[in-house]
């Protein structure tokens, strides 16, 4: 069977949107396109009743109940709300917050802003394989934390934190826990009530829904969790986020955690399985890869890996029919390679190597195979190319070098 | 973000990849770059001591397309010069000819840098003097 090309296997940056979702949202463009809001017309009603539907089907998901579930622009608006939501409502209680190195700039830049604003956080550093250590979550608490806020699982590396533990430490200490649920929420089981999770925040264009329209679940019984809205105007989702509901976006949203809810089981056990065929098939032929944080507490759908000798840049031309991301400087803006990658300890110099798969719902056995071939004839020719693997090969200790640095 | 047809050109078809022995007293190697930044530039040079030509030239990169291309094209424009011609040339040459990107700019310096190393080292290995200015520009 031959493979169609291009080959997309970057499922943590966004996803497609199911054709089923697809299905379930156009009425709401046309015939149903009434505002939510309007209570005095069937228009509206309609449009109310579908919002209503997808707060079940998001609440289903995570076993919450449909009240404590707030939609908004999408999961960085989430991460926003629940952070200075609580900031500036328990201010007078405490201004201390603590959060993790590797959590997703939409954490990491709110907390920034906080600490301008007279805030103090701790930014706990990750074990070896991506984790956050428990003991050092438990000596970070102090009289004035209010918030603990740390990302289920991890958007590069996939790795999974421990949430239930940390849940239960913040509840045993009185303190909020927000997690942003983003890249778990619909992979794998993720259950507010056992993992004693109070804010959790939800994207739809990485559950296969639409862009542009998120979740944000706050627990309204023991504790209830009071917000300040960050968006003022007419008073929406019980005054905590402002402004006429995405209809058409939130109908997607929900079918989207429907379909993740009914699939999930078989899902993740089919996807797994075909990123330990990656995962295997570049080891067996490919000397010198690492998998970058931890293989048991991770996603089933990512892996992430170094290419010794070979920039991540330079192997993303040659593989240019399939799309992944790497870790690699010289594909962001700023020429710092991942943060993630070095908060894990990994060199500078393999974290420039580093390439993350994020297999999805639409992958296939076909197109992991080639993806396996495609990357052994590419990471082959370039370091053939590399200065850095003639040295290792000649017994040259790279990191004992002394480079020229600019 | 979108390369140039040369540089994809030069990536695909890379010139003169390969090593020359060190222990030659007629070659000159430049390594300049560093793993942590993500580039590293491996330029050798045979020299012919009477007619100071450059007879051969060869390359090993570590580093994105435009760092590969930009060696690549260094050993292509040293080949056949001489030394002095081959000390003219600029990175800004390098960056017109592959029309690199600002963000890319570094990687022309590096080549810049590889040549004059791999010169100086040449120059080391004949007793002859390397000027303050030729050095690499680090």
């Amino acid at each position: 069977m031959s493979v169609k090309l291009p080959i997309y296997m970057d499922n943590h940056a966004t996803t497609p949107v199911d054709p089923r979702v697809v299905d379930a949202m156009l009425p709401y463009f046309t015939e149903k396109f009434g505002n939510a809001a309007s209570r005095n017309h069937s228009f509206g009603w309609a449009g109310e009743e579908a919002v209503e539907t997808a707060r079940q089907q998001i609440a289903s998901l995570i076993n919450a109940t449909p009240k404590e579930i707030i939609f908004t622009s999408g999961a960085t608006e989430s991460d926003n709300l629940m952070i200075k939501g609580i900031a500036e409502m328990f201010r007078e209680k405490g201004n201390h917050i603590i959060t993790q190195a590797i959590e997703h700039k939409a954490v990491l830049d709110t907390c920034k802003r906080l600490e301008k604003d007279g805030f103090e956080v701790t930014y706990l550093p990750v074990q070896k394989d991506g984790r956050v250590n428990l003991d050092e979550l438990k000596a970070a608490i102090r009289p004035t934390t209010i918030l603990i806020t740390i990302m289920y699982a991890n958007n590069e590396i996939g790795v999974i934190n421990p949430i239930p533990e940390i849940g239960k430490i913040a509840k045993e200490h009185g303190i909020f826990f927000a997690s942003d649920g983003v890249q778990a929420v619909g992979k794998i089981p993720v259950d507010v009530q056992k993992d004693n999770i109070d804010l959790l925040a939800i994207s739809g264009h990485k559950i296969y829904g639409p862009k542009g329209v998120g979740a944000l679940y706050v627990r309204r019984r023991n504790p209830r969790v009071q917000l300040s809205a960050i968006i003022d105007g007419g008073g929406h989702e019980r005054g905590m986020r402002s402004g006429t509901l995405n209809v058409t976006g939130i109908v997607g949203l929900g079918k989207a955690c429907e379909l993740c809810q009914q699939e999930m089981a078989a899902e993740s056990v089919r996807l797994a399985g075909l990123r330990d065929r990656l995962r295997k098939g570049l080891e067996g032929k490919l000397d010198e890869v690492f998998i970058n944080g931890s293989t048991e507490h991770r996603l089933p759908n990512n892996l992430n890996m170094s290419f010794a000798y070979v920039e991540g840049e330079s192997l993303l031309m040659g593989i240019n029919d399939i799309a992944v991301s790497s870790g690699s400087a010289c594909t962001s803006a700023t020429l710092e390679p991942s943060y993630v990658l070095k908060a894990l300890g990994v060199g500078e110099d393999l974290a420039h190597t580093s390439i993350r798969f994020g297999l999805g719902r639409f992958n296939t056995q076909e197109e992991v195979d080639y993806v396996i071939d495609k990357m052994v004839q590419v990471v082959t020719k370039l370091r053939e190319l590399s200065p850095l693997y003639e040295m290792a090969k000649e017994g040259i200790d790279i990191s004992k070098m002394k480079w020229q640095t600019a | 973000m979108a390369y140039s047809e040369k540089v994809v050109e030069h990536y695909n078809n890379p010139r003169n990849v390969g090593s020359l022995p060190k222990e030659d007293p007629n070659v000159g190697t430049g390594l300049v770059g560093a793993p942590e930044c993500g580039d590293v530039m491996k330029l050798q040079m045979k020299i012919n001591p009477d007619t100071q030509v450059i007879e051969e030239a060869k390359f090993k990169t570590f580093g994105c397309g435009s760092a590969i291309a930009s060696s690549s094209l260094a050993t292509e424009w040293v080949k056949g010069k001489t030394v002095e011609e081959a000390l003219s040339i600029k990175n800004t040459d390098i960056v017109r000819e592959l029309a690199l990107p600002p963000v890319k700019i570094h990687c022309s310096v590096l080549a810049e840098d590889a040549i004059k190393a791999a010169i100086g080292d040449w120059k080391k290995k004949h007793g002859i003097e390397v000027p303050v200015a030729e050095k690499a520009a680090h």
